[in-house]
């Protein structure tokens, strides 16, 4: 390794950034770094980690998930919902059924963007209202609170898989991370979700190269789907209460999470592991301002809106100086060569 | 290709007769003026902004930001109001912020090359946030009667200030897109941007130009809100975003840019309100409804695909 990969950079970046961020607010708020402030945002970045790694596979294929939230909604419900009626449920078999719930729904969504090629964005806003109302009308007006819950699950949350010097690696952020990282491997070293990016970056040399796109993209949708009935599971282990309102914004916020991680919107190019630093830097900034005592907690999405867009401007402005460079170092490379 | 528009539009204005036959035979009601006029009052604010998206989305971008620049300017009002500024100039101050507002998206996307998606996605958050820091948890009312008078009374016999702005700027925009030379331009530039630049248009310029239109219409169409409804919160307007864009692609306009009309735009609107209506004639609550106008935007992209491919494989 002579050079590192760009992606590697970008990551580095992205940890440099969260790095400045946790310094600057030290500075500001007293108490500011501890065990505390890793705990609570572990909690809430678990579950945004899960949504955000199966948007950018939907993103890096040139799609975009905009029904993710409703999927949310609906697994967590239907989760609560099966374990009241059946409470001796085995943990996993719960888990198991929000992933399948969440595939269903990510099926749905593939089969009409990859083999009815309606464009992801239209199928997606309209997934995203129909799957609402599919929740509303399996509710029935009712909603699930946590007393209806056995105490595992409403236990799950503060579960700590183990402790170093009072931070706590709980179960759902630990169970997050895994899937991440291991999605990450796959993209980088396995052979069929290669695929994720040859699609993204360049759909004609990828059909040549003898690549099912429709699969792929099917496959990115599903995969969506799942990730986002899991976190269904971790919100309602989290949060207990259900209403038909569940995830409502997550759509949003997991594209936002993913476009500050790097992932670039027209596809081909970003890392799970980017998304999932981007969740956790949009977090850990809302989670901040409000204890900023210079501003209200108002303005937390003012700024955030801020961020976002500086962010993106910056990465898009040093990528374009970056290729540039590349191109002239190649160009003198190859006037050295021909003298 | 201005055949299968054509027909596309026919096809809408069928859909809008069954629904309108429906409905009727539903309700006596439906068809009264006083009925009608409130059907387009509901959402007022969300056709006007539905108009000029149709202009947005034609040019290949998209502005996701329209909802939450709707609250701040009502917000911006509000919190105006309560500081003894003359509600005349407040409207003039608000207006101003949609044009800035709209220029700063325009700006990142055309001047800096940033996709629409991302920037209108930052500022979907970001105006949104100066909305609430604007007006916080509280909600602001006891606007002058005038200003009341415009969203809720009658101006021209029953039909009220904000239903006559939507007749005059679909007129206005109707030939500005469809007979203007800014028109052309918006279909070409949809159409394929790198052949637009090459044949002169400055095309960073049209892109801005079109997003302040988008800032301002929205401000406006905040401002009808809150005049409206005589009271704004923090959250006025949120979500609308995507009503707006459904019934822009409804009526037929290509999330690819470069094609559609604002006679669909309209035809779309049409639909989508008297479907909201008759359903809530028949006691179909809300996130029903958006789900059924949901399926129906899928259903209008599948089924003109499945009309042109019995017709491909007829002719092979």
């Amino acid at each position: 390794m002579d050079r590192i990969s760009p992606q590697t950079l970008r990551i580095l970046a992205l940890l440099v950034v969260l790095g400045l961020v946790v310094a600057f607010f030290a500075s500001q708020i007293d108490n500011y770094f501890n065990a505390r402030l890793f705990n609570r945002i572990s909690s809430s970045v678990a579950i945004m980690a899960l949504i955000a790694c199966g948007q950018t596979l939907v993103i890096l294929t040139r799609n975009i998930d905009l029904s993710v939230g409703s999927i949310v909604g609906f697994a967590a419900f239907a989760t609560g919902n099966m374990v009241a009626g059946w409470p001796e449920i085995s943990p996993l078999l719960l888990a198991g059924y929000a992933i399948l719930v969440g595939a269903c729904f990510g099926v749905v969504n593939g089969l009409l963007v990859a083999y009815a090629r309606v464009p992801a964005i239209i199928v997606t806003l309209a997934t995203m209202a129909i799957f609402r109302s599919l929740l509303v009308e399996y509710s029935g007006a009712r909603s699930i609170t946590s007393d209806t819950l056995p105490e595992w699950l409403v236990q799950f949350p503060n579960t700590v898989v183990f402790e170093v010097a009072g931070v706590q690696f709980r179960a759902a952020f630990v169970i997050a991370v895994l899937i991440v990282v291991a999605v990450h491997i796959a993209l980088m070293r396995l052979r069929p979700a290669r695929k994720f990016y040859a699609v993204g970056s360049n759909p004609e040399a990828a059909e040549m190269a003898g690549i099912n796109i429709k699969a792929t993209v099917f496959a990115a949708f599903v995969l969506s789907g799942a990730l986002a009935g899991l976190a269904g599971f971790m919100f309602l282990a989290r949060f207990g209460n259900i209403t038909v309102v569940a995830g409502l914004g997550f759509e949003l916020k997991s594209v936002a999470a993913a476009v500050v991680g790097g992932v670039n919107i027209f596809g081909g190019s970003g890392t799970v592991i980017g998304a999932l630093i981007g969740a956790i830097l949009v977090d850990l900034i809302e989670t901040s301002l409000v204890r900023w005592p210079f501003v209200t907690e108002f303005w937390r999405e003012a700024v955030l809106g801020a961020l976002i867009l500086m962010a993106v401007a910056v990465d898009a402005i040093l990528m374009r100086r970056l290729i540039a460079l590349r191109v002239r170092r190649e160009r003198e490379r190859k006037e050295a060569e021909a003298q | 290709m201005i055949r299968r528009l054509q027909s596309w539009e026919g096809f809408l204005f069928l859909v809008l007769i069954v629904i309108i036959a429906g409905n009727s035979w539903l309700s006596p009601n439906f068809l009264t003026v006083g009925n009608q006029i409130n059907l387009f009052q509901l959402s007022i604010e969300k056709i006007i902004v539905a108009l000029v998206m149709t202009f947005v989305i034609i040019n290949a971008e998209i502005d996701l930001s329209v909802g939450s620049m709707m609250g701040l300017s009502a917000c911006a009002f509000g919190w105006m109001f309560q500081q003894g500024v003359d509600p005349r100039l407040a409207i003039g101050i608000c207006l101003l912020i949609g044009v800035a507002g709209g220029a700063l998206n325009g700006w990142f996307i055309a001047k800096v090359g940033l996709p629409s998606l991302v920037v209108t996605l930052a500022t979907l958050i970001g105006f949104r946030g100066l909305a609430r820091v604007l007006v916080e948890d509280r909600g602001v009312s006891g606007f002058p009667d005038w200003f009341n008078a415009l969203g809720q009374r009658g101006l021209i016999g029953p039909v009220p200030f904000a239903l006559v702005a939507f007749v005059v700027l679909f007129v206005v925009l109707y030939v500005v897109l469809q007979h203007s030379g800014f028109g052309r331009k918006t279909y070409v530039i949809g159409t394929n941007r790198e052949v637009a630049d090459y044949a002169g248009i400055d095309t960073a310029r049209h892109k801005l130009v079109i997003f302040i239109m988008s800032g301002a219409i929205s401000a406006f169409a905040g401002l009808l809100f809150a005049a409206r409804v005589g009271a704004v919160r923090g959250d006025v307007a949120q979500g609308f975003e995507l009503d707006i864009i459904t019934m822009v692609l409804l009526g037929g306009v290509s999330i690819f840019g470069g094609s559609g009309t604002l006679l669909g735009t309209l035809l779309a609107i049409l639909i989508v309100l008297s479907l909201r209506n008759g359903m809530a004639l028949m006691n179909i609550t809300g996130h029903i409804q958006t789900g059924v106008v949901g399926l129906l935007l899928i259903a209008s992209v599948l089924v003109p695909r499945i009309r042109w491919g019995m017709k491909a494989r007829a002719a092979a």
